[in-house]
């Protein structure tokens, strides 16, 4: 009996994610030809890249031992860098707390729901270092531009988090509030807090951690911090200082991450 | 039971915390508090200049408008150079970051040692922001789109590698002792027990990455790394602001229908 009788195959294959085989093969050869056109449209300098094998290996040459004798020029980048993330994360907090309520849909009425959506969208659509360029152009630099940077970013990430905490809520509990005839901030203590205050503590720590790796940067656009140190030692070909730096900073990255995943365990 | 102890026991007014729980929550706030109070204090912050900033904001907005459309068909070609440097990075990620995940998870590395650099790797790409990647790339390659596409996969290695791992970790290991049973080889188990267990993540974490590079590639520039950036530093340099209120009209637009593209198929995926 052939294979073809019984309509059982001998063979087995692992099932496709797209079943349809025009489709599959379709998306294949439509990225494939993405590839393709994206790398021609890009204006590459060839000859430039070539050399850029042993470049990278006379950098890497020159970052080798990281130099830590301007450890006080370091330490003064890192705490201030450090003071940004913690500065920020707390006016962020605050300040997403009526941004978040103004931005769920069950709580706020239509147009202020709107507009803070509209806020939210916004802040969220640009880079931290595009709104660091402006905060310097607005107040100068120094760390002042750097620190409300950071508030734009914290403000939108948190509230966007809260806003969909308490449209996710139980909204049996706030009705059974309600029904006593409870205001509206007695609405907010008795109904809402206690169930959005463990995660809005949660994402506020994690935007801590976030809020301490882009401090960082904003310094490369004169926004305060290491970055600021940072840039100036990649400009001068000082690689073995820059290393030192990203060395810090890596270890501080990881400090704040184990710090954040501590403390969020332990509001779980 | 007395008066005295029925008041006690249930009070007039309900409290859900008890006086040694409230004590130790307000302690924390107090302590909160004082943290972000003693930051802003050590930092050295010239108030005065928050002052006029809603002048010098104002002063600024006034200036972008109206914007300068003339300057539209130039914003397009690096507009579209941005999302070329997005993908690419991505597709670049995409290679690297699963044989590192495959290292950094504990039920696929080789030993404990594989996994330590695994781990490393991963967490030495997250801390680096993609600008300082596109510090060190521009050092190596020169400016240009090249720099920027390494700068993207750099730091997108450790996001998409770490989700990876973590659910690399989390597999049904029925599949993969199946696998084993008839004898497969350790590549066979790789690419038939454990590839489709994860892939559903891979392409999930791929497509939100995506969205998120769209907007780090719009900065990358501002360190010479390609894209917008490029000319959105100079005219801002320069002071010409009705051409930066163009750049960034256009930036809002392709952030934002990146956004609905990764969220439609993530919706679709899942």
């Amino acid at each position: 009996m052939s294979e073809a009788s019984t309509g059982h195959p001998t063979v087995w294959r692992p099932p496709k994610l797209i079943e349809n085989p025009v489709l599959r093969y379709g998306l294949l050869a439509g990225a494939l030809a993405y590839l393709v056109w994206s790398l021609g449209a890009l204006e590459i300098d060839w000859a430039r890249i070539s050399v850029g094998l042993p470049r990278a290996q006379n950098m890497f040459e020159r970052m080798i031992p990281p130099d830590f004798s301007r450890w006080e020029l370091l330490v003064r980048g890192i705490t201030e860098s450090v003071l940004i993330a913690f500065a920020a994360s707390f006016a962020g907090m605050i300040l997403a707390v009526p941004l978040g309520l103004a931005a769920a849909v069950n709580l706020a009425p239509r147009p202020v729901y709107l507009f803070a959506r509209l806020l939210v969208v916004l802040s969220r659509t640009f880079h931290e270092i595009i709104w660091a360029i402006f905060f310097v152009k607005i107040v100068g630099f120094g760390a002042l531009a750097g620190v409300l940077t950071l508030v734009v970013a914290s403000t939108s990430f948190i509230s966007k988090m809260l806003a969909e905490d308490v449209e996710n809520m139980n909204a049996g509990q706030a009705e059974a509030v309600r029904a006593t005839g409870a205001s509206f901030p007695k609405l907010l203590t008795y109904a809402i807090v206690p169930q959005i205050l463990p995660r809005y503590l949660g994402v506020s720590i994690y935007r801590l951690d976030a809020n301490i790796r882009h401090s960082t940067v904003v310094g490369i656009v004169g926004a305060g911090g290491i970055g600021q140190v940072l840039a100036a030692s990649f400009s001068r070909y000082d690689y073995d200082f820059s290393l030192a730096i990203l060395l810090v900073i890596i270890g501080l990255v990881f400090l704040g991450e184990i710090f954040s995943n501590w403390i969020r365990k332990r509001l779980r | 039971m007395t008066v005295d102890q029925h008041k006690s026991r249930y009070p007039e007014v309900w409290r859900r915390f008890g006086p040694r729980e409230t004590l130790i929550r307000y302690a924390w706030y107090l302590g909160i508090v004082f943290v972000a109070a003693a930051s802003l204090s050590t930092l050295d912050i010239t108030w005065v200049y928050l002052l006029d900033a809603h002048v010098q904001a104002y002063d600024l907005l006034e200036r972008m408008v109206p914007p300068d459309w003339s300057y539209f068909d130039v914003v397009v070609g690096a507009m579209i150079e941005t999302v070329h440097i997005a993908t690419l990075g991505t597709v670049a990620t995409l290679l690297i970051a699963f044989p590192v995940a495959f290292l950094a998870a504990r039920n696929t590395t080789f030993n404990s040692f594989t996994w330590a650099v695994g781990r490393f790797i991963l967490v030495a790409s997250r801390s680096i922001n993609t600008v300082v990647w596109a510090l060190i790339f521009v050092a190596i390659f020169g400016p240009g789109p090249v720099a920027g596409i390494w700068a993207i996969a750099a730091r997108s290695i450790g996001f998409m590698g770490k989700l990876t791992a973590e659910a690399i970790e989390e597999i049904d290991e029925g599949t993969v002792e199946a696998i084993e049973a008839t004898g497969a080889s350790r590549l066979q188990v790789l690419w038939i027990g454990i590839l489709p267990q994860v892939l559903p993540v891979i392409y999930g974490t791929t497509v939100y990455r995506w969205d998120i590079n769209i907007r780090e590639s719009t900065v990358l520039g501002f360190v010479g790394a390609g894209g917008i950036g490029i000319l959105l530093y100079s005219s801002i340099n320069q002071f010409i602001w009705q051409q930066v209120s163009v750049m960034l009209i256009a930036i809002f637009g392709v952030v934002v229908v990146s956004e609905l593209v990764s969220a439609t198929v993530r919706k679709k995926i899942t």
